[in-house]
């Protein structure tokens, strides 16, 4: 909740700014205000460049072999978020739901600027529908506490599905403003915001906390900064660390390899490069509502699409060849 | 969440945009008939907006039975809480079985958060919706006539079958061009019932300072002929190529993804998935490959030419007419076959 919803007074406010400044004589200009916002990132099969690898021989797609990538429009939603704080402070934090190899994301998340990242990890989560997804991440979003702006990539590409976003809007009793191309003006707690509606764009304004989806025309990602990288590389979930101590230790005892990730989880706790791993419990998650139980759609079947080359009427490129076809076009009535 | 009702109406999101209705919700109304039909029960269409009452005859000529219709001046402009408010309350009221929205930035926009205060499935971009018995693998329970919500996933290299057993109504945004418009039938009849629904301030959230919309330039979606490029045409000038057998069979220009992100043309002439889908009498594909996402919005032409100078090339699969060879050469050899024709 920001600030606004929880009573406090918000010095955003035009006119409470007016009556502060008034009271503390000594404050000259209304300094800018910072935000702080929610970046909510997807870890993805990069289904837009399949690979021969991933082809199998009866000509459908291997999933697992697909190269698991940062979801593109989540990247323009990173951006916007740190380009809102670049301009008017305020924390960034990255969110995610996935198996702890998504920490990749959030790792990159921490290499492009981001404050903060929290994992949302937990087999209880798994096979959730876009309803049961956002209901989790509006449960981590709560639990964050303060925000002022979420903003979420307008759909992933494993998906295409553009539903989450607005579900969790729905969940946190929030504004949604989606296909966001520009920010246009952010003072106090009112946002103007350009979005795209198909045919051309509108101009919407609305009151914080809002949430807003992020389109790949938006901006342009900022690269990973070498300094930053340098600095987080070595941030870790826990579950992480627990697998890289198996990987190490395979003799210790269970209690020898938990004290070992303990003492790495403490070392990076103290260098601040402890990614936080949270499951359902942590942000009092409905079970009911997680996963396969909170899912009203159900997939009943998936059909591989097969390639196949037969049927088709090979014409010679030659100019009789095309003269022949072209004259069939006509025979046929398609064309003429 | 609604108990299954199976009786309950199939219903369409009747999209419109200052007082015409959005074309995809008459192709809807199309497949909500047969839904219906196959169902035995009504069709229903949810009319939200200002001073909208005379596009209801237009969707009882397309098949509806009853437009529930909500009139208010503040519903001009679509915004999500008070549409989502409108066809939540109707929807909770009436109880529909189905309820289908285009895939529009509207649809796609209201449909999620709908779906989400009713705590109901929704599935995105369906190319077909079918009704069928279901068994639940789990329970061996069957489920009788449910909504089959065809999609592609994955990126278009899988078709997904999805269905919602109990946490009615079952929902789904199709996309514009992809259901068939029937012919319409004007003396059709239907009953218009007015409702009104609470709009309070606290569901206006938004504030619409400005609106730009650009005129279509580009009318994919009607042309009898399309002739496409893709990546490999390999610049801005090749296009011209397109061009110009577009002008010489008379034909729209279409693009692959490819073509648009390499900057080749705009994206007003994408076809595919996250573009236009297009069912012209003969499409012609040069220099596209014929990636999944592409396949996905034209492989419905009734006739297929396929050029690229890679056999291998997916688009072939869909092909009736396959060229290999390089587009640079056998265009100019079209252009010359078809002067020659007329």
């Amino acid at each position: 909740m920001s600030a606004r919803k929880r009573g406090l007074t918000d010095l955003r406010k035009p006119d409470n700014l007016r009556s502060f400044n008034l009271l503390h004589s000594n404050v000259p200009e209304p300094t800018p205000v910072p935000y702080d916002s929610i970046v909510c990132v997807k870890q993805v099969p990069d289904t837009a460049n399949v690979t021969a690898e991933a082809m199998k021989d009866d000509g459908t797609v291997n999933r697992a072999q697909l190269p698991a990538i940062f979801n593109p429009e989540d990247l323009h939603a990173l951006e916007t978020a740190l380009a809102v704080r670049d301009v008017h402070g305020g924390t960034v934090t990255a969110l995610s739901m996935g198996p702890p190899k998504a920490a990749e994301v959030l790792r990159e998340c921490l290499f492009r600027g981001a404050d903060r990242a929290i994992l949302l990890t937990d087999r209880r989560a798994a096979a959730s529908d876009t309803l049961a997804t956002s209901y989790i991440l509006s449960q981590a979003i709560r639990t964050i506490g303060r925000y002022d702006l979420v903003f979420c990539g307008r759909q992933a590409i494993d998906g295409d599905t553009a539903q989450v976003g607005p579900q969790i809007a729905e969940k946190l009793d929030i504004p949604q403003i989606t296909y966001l191309e520009r920010v246009v003006d952010l003072t106090g707690d009112v946002i103007q915001v350009r979005r795209n509606i198909g045919q051309g764009w509108e101009i919407v304004e609305a009151r914080l906390p809002v949430l807003l989806t992020v389109i790949d025309t938006a901006n342009r990602p900022r690269p990973c900064a070498a300094r930053r990288v340098m600095r987080c590389k070595r941030a870790r979930v826990v579950a992480e660390l627990a697998a890289e101590v198996r990987a190490e230790m395979p003799d210790a005892t269970d209690e020898q390899r938990q004290a070992e990730v303990d003492r790495r989880g403490q070392l990076l706790q103290e260098r601040s490069l402890l990614i936080e791993q949270w499951d359902l419990d942590r942000i009092g998650a409905d079970l009911d509502r997680c996963g396969i139980a909170g899912s009203p759609t159900k997939v009943h079947r998936v059909q591989a699409i097969v390639l196949t080359k037969e049927g088709f009427t090979e014409v010679a490129p030659t100019e009789d060849g095309i003269r022949q076809l072209i004259h069939e076009l006509v025979v046929d009535r398609t064309w003429g | 969440m609604i108990e299954p009702n199976r009786q309950g109406e199939v219903w369409v999101f009747a999209e419109q945009e200052d007082g015409s209705l959005h074309d995809v919700v008459l192709e809807l109304c199309g497949k909500a008939r047969e839904l219906a039909d196959r169902l035995g029960v009504g069709v229903g269409a949810v009319l939200p907006g200002s001073r909208v009452e005379p596009l209801a005859q237009s969707l009882f000529s397309h098949g509806v039975d009853r437009v529930y219709l909500v009139e208010d001046d503040r519903l001009a402009h679509y915004q999500t809480g008070p549409y989502c408010r409108v066809v939540s309350t109707l929807a909770e009221k009436h109880r529909p079985q189905i309820v289908i929205y285009g895939a529009t930035s509207i649809g796609r926009d209201l449909g999620p958060r709908v779906a989400s205060t009713m705590r109901a499935g929704l599935t995105a971009d369906c190319t077909d919706l079918e009704i069928q018995d279901v068994a639940d693998p789990k329970t061996k329970e069957v489920h009788k006539n449910l909504l089959l919500q065809i999609r592609p996933a994955f990126g278009g290299n899988i078709i997904a079958t999805i269905v919602n057993y109990d946490w009615w109504p079952q929902m789904a945004t199709v996309r514009e061009g992809v259901m068939p418009l029937k012919e319409a039938n004007g003396s059709r009849g239907g009953e218009l019932v007015r409702e009104s629904v609470e709009i309070d301030d606290g569901i206006l959230a938004l504030r619409l300072i400005r609106r730009h919309i650009e005129p279509r330039k580009v009318n994919l979606k009607g042309a009898r002929v399309i002739v496409a490029g893709g990546g490999g045409v390999g610049s801005k000038e090749g296009f011209d190529l397109i061009q110009n057998l577009a002008g010489a069979i008379g034909g729209a220009v279409g693009a692959s993804r490819a073509a648009v992100d390499s900057g080749f043309i705009g994206k007003e002439h994408q076809i595919g998935q996250t573009g236009t889908t297009v069912r012209p009498a003969l499409y012609i594909a040069a220099g596209i490959s014929g990636a999944v996402q592409h396949r996905a919005g034209m492989e419905e032409s009734a006739k297929i030419i396929a050029i690229n100078t890679d056999p291998d090339a997916p688009i072939f699969s869909v092909a009736h007419y396959g060229i290999v060879g390089d587009m640079k050469k056998v265009i100019p050899m079209m252009i010359r076959a078809i002067k020659e024709k007329q």
